[in-house]
């Protein structure tokens, strides 16, 4: 016999549709978070793939910050269309307008921590058991401690200080009344790997990740795209300029990059060379030391 | 990893290597894979920013590399590894996944989930201590996870003036307690994590030590020996039965390989109903495949339509798992609340469940002799023993030694539903 080796992308492939199956045989009322970025797109892939020819065994559950770009949402129909699945929508716009969540004022005012009001209650309203979620622990330093099925108390807190045991392959969801999970399939892959795995599988993706023309501003060393709503600093200007998306979350805490890329190969070889991280991007992580932790232990994706 | 020429053919190449830290407190391991990622360029400014940062605010007088994987504030705080943090980094010839685990007895258990999916164990020693009773604790979950690859880091050379003595003394040291453990594949470095010698660059303050440095060992030993290839085995996951008018007679298994491979026209049996059947198509997503291999996630669909469910298992015929009730494991205890003799515990095992209770508990090792004490037969926290338990339906499993994956359990608590024990199939 020839000595065989399955290449890592397989086997990365591999853990994560034996997650999301494990996903559907312990769980009752599973949502899949769709955020609209490239790792949920995968996610989604990879489901489909899990359980082809069978219709996805998950609600889609987008949890809207009101400030998306506009082609999140378009391509977020389209692919809830094309697979005739199920999408639930939980609004931070209205928790706040029902007192559940005070908007932050100021310069970096952003609705990404208040996602977190949103999305328990989502999980609440709708009776999830368990929510899949795109996180990767290479992301950041916090998710780099996070098991694949992540207990949650009946808070929706994350105890990272104590969590289960999680041996081998051998997934423990139960739970007790009122408890759920988080379960996080992609949560070896890093940024590298996804964009390998969009390439391989020609997964079509938003062209906010491609270079696209978009008026930005500098703050802090990380470009921001711009938005009526967004509040300047006197020393800020707008500029129009070509840039892509690294990741694409709330558009108030997107990190943008300058870049030519138009295409997947052209993605990869960029991302090859970059020297920082696809968070560092990220205002929301620049908080505080332990602001993932802090967030995540509240209930946070 | 920032190569100016990327290639991603060779990317998608490169094999995977799964390792794991190992060791008591404070020896140093969060401070070497903190040196490995940051030698081997495997670090992004901006990380590396914060972790200067947060060395200066904590008042560290160097950049403190431990921060890299001590990502919890906790941690930091305390200046300790509380739970696993998972790291990945990749050269041009391997890609690597990093559990870096906590020394510290009270979190054993997160060190056994770090180690539980590698192929490799990095054990630290401090040279000024030697070889503690968490370097054997360790070294012998290790042994009963079946790492076959360890590799001996004997680290702070620096505070020893790099002396070869000492570091003879520590392997004869290892080597005489390790006796009783069957290690395949054992390995000796000394090396300072701190100052970077023999991690990543061979050391200048060595020259005695003439041998490969660590990431050179990372990026060669063999590893493709590492799966069982040879006994079929595939549990069923989920069975996959869409309602539609396109499919409307499919019925798929869908689950992992979890030993051998399995093809078109494969005989197979299915377990407990032992009907037999031939394997008509192995799909994978729109297409379907001749063969699937060890460890790959397909959906397997037989020329007959017998009665499979999740936690049953496909296996071919001439080569049966042992079909049992009474089973004898070791057991890694991780909960406060002891082993109840005469308690019901929970029971997962591949893709089934079933209940236990305990039969007999036939020995808890001691870990600072590695013999098997039969008086006291308590299991508490981070105990390890052998005990044989009975359930409630019949599991089909091989020997752990022959299969990580078909010869792993794991016992849950009925009350809080915390998973309180590895077992491991004798
Ligand atoms: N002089 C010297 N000090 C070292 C060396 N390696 C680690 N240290 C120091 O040893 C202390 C403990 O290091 P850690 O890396 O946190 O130890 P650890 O093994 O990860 O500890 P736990 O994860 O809590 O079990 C820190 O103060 C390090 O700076 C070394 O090679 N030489
Ligand atoms: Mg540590």
């Amino acid at each position: 016999m020839t000595a065989y080796r399955i290449n890592h992308l397989s086997e990365l492939e591999n853990e994560s549709i034996y997650v999301m199956r494990e996903v559907a045989a312990q769980f009752e009322n599973p949502a899949l978070l769709f955020s609209g970025g490239k790792d949920s797109i995968v996610m989604v892939h990879l489901a489909r793939k899990a359980f082809w020819p069978q219709k996805l065994p998950f609600t889609l559950a987008h949890i809207d910050t009101g400030h998306n770009f506009e082609e999140t949402l378009v391509y977020r129909d389209k692919l809830v269309e094309e697979l005739g699945a199920r999408l639930v929508v939980g609004s931070v716009q209205s928790s706040i307008d029902e007192g559940r969540a005070t908007e932050e004022s100021g310069f970096n005012a952003s609705r990404n921590v208040l996602q977190t009001v949103t999305l328990l209650d989502t999980i609440e309203k709708y009776k999830f058991d368990v929510a899949i979620g795109g996180g990767r622990r290479d992301e950041e330093k916090a998710r780099a401690k996070e098991r694949f099925f992540s207990h949650r108390d009946e808070f929706g807190q994350w105890d990272p200080k104590n969590q289960r045991p999680e041996l081998w392959n051998i997934f423990n969801g139960k739970k007790r009344v009122g408890e759920h999970f988080r379960v996080f399939p992609l949560s070896n892959w890093t940024e590298m790997d996804v964009w390998q795995y969009i390439l391989q599988e020609n997964i079509e993706m938003p062209s906010l990740y491609f270079t696209h023309r978009r008026k930005a501003f500098l703050r802090d060393g990380v470009w921001l795209a711009w938005a009526p709503f967004m509040k300047l600093k006197p020393s800020e200007t707008v500029i129009e300029d070509d840039f892509r998306c690294r990741t694409i979350g709330d558009i108030t805490c997107t990190g943008l990059s300058p870049s030519k890329a138009d295409s997947l190969v052209d993605i990869i070889r960029e991302i090859a060379a970059t020297r920082v991280t696809e968070r560092g991007g990220r205002s929301d992580d620049r908080r505080s030391e332990a602001a993932m932790e802090d967030r995540k232990r509240e209930g946070y994706f | 990893m920032f190569e100016t020429d990327f290639s991603s053919e060779a990317y998608l190449n490169m094999q995977l290597l799964r390792f794991t830290t190992a060791g008591s407190v404070d020896d140093g391991k969060s401070t070497l894979i903190g040196r490995l990622l940051y030698d081997s360029k495997s670090i992004f400014e901006d990380q590396l920013e914060a972790v200067e940062r947060d060395s200066i605010r904590r008042g560290n007088e160097q950049i403190n590399l431990a921060l890299l994987t001590d990502g919890l504030r906790a941690e930091r705080e305390q200046g300790i590894t509380i739970d696993v943090a998972y790291r990945y980094f990749a050269t041009p010839l391997r890609k690597f996944i990093i559990a870096d685990t906590p020394g510290h007895i009270q979190y054993t258990r997160n060190m056994v989930t770090g180690a539980s999916t590698s192929n490799l164990a990095l054990v630290l020693i401090d040279a000024r201590n030697g070889v503690y009773e968490q370097t054997i604790r360790h070294s012998y979950i290790a042994h009963l996870l079946q790492i076959p690859h360890l590799i001996i880091c004997v680290n702070k050379m620096d505070l020893m003036e790099y002396s070869e003595e000492t570091f003879n003394k520590i392997r004869e040291d290892f080597l005489a307690m390790s006796a009783k453990l069957s290690i395949p594949d054992l390995r000796f470095l000394p090396i300072s994590a701190l100052n970077g010698d023999n991690v990543v660059h061979p050391s200048e303050n060595m020259p005695w030590y003439t041998g490969p440095t660590l990431l050179h060992l990372l990026e060669t030993i063999d590893i493709t020996s590492d799966l069982n290839r040879i006994d079929p085995r595939f549990p069923v996951q989920y069975v996959i039965r869409p309602i539609s008018d396109e499919f409307h007679d499919y019925r798929g298994y869908a689950g992992r390989v979890a030993g051998g491979s399995f093809a078109k026209g494969d005989h197979i049996i299915a377990l407990p109903g032992m009907k037999e059947s031939t394997i008509e198509s192995i799909d994978l997503f729109e297409t379907s495949v001749p063969q699937a291999l060890t460890s790959e996630s397909v959906t397997i669909r037989l020329t007959d339509d017998i009665d499979i469910s999740r936690g049953d298992m496909i296996v071919k015929k001439g080569n049966l798992p042992s079909v049992n009730q009474e089973i004898d494991i070791m057991i890694c205890w991780f909960n406060e609340k002891p082993l109840n003799p005469a308690g019901k515990y929970i029971i997962r095992h591949t893709s089934r469940e079933a209940r236990c209770l305990i039969r007999e508990i036939d020995f808890k090792m001691d870990i600072n002799t590695l013999e098997h004490n039969r008086k006291d037969l308590t299991i508490g926290m981070n105990d390890i023993g052998k005990i044989r338990i009975k359930t409630t339906q019949p599991l089909f499993f091989d020997s752990y030694f022959k299969n990580r994956i078909t010869g792993s359990l794991v016992l849950v608590d009925e009350g809080t539903f915390e998973t309180v024990a590895a077992g491991m199939i004798i």
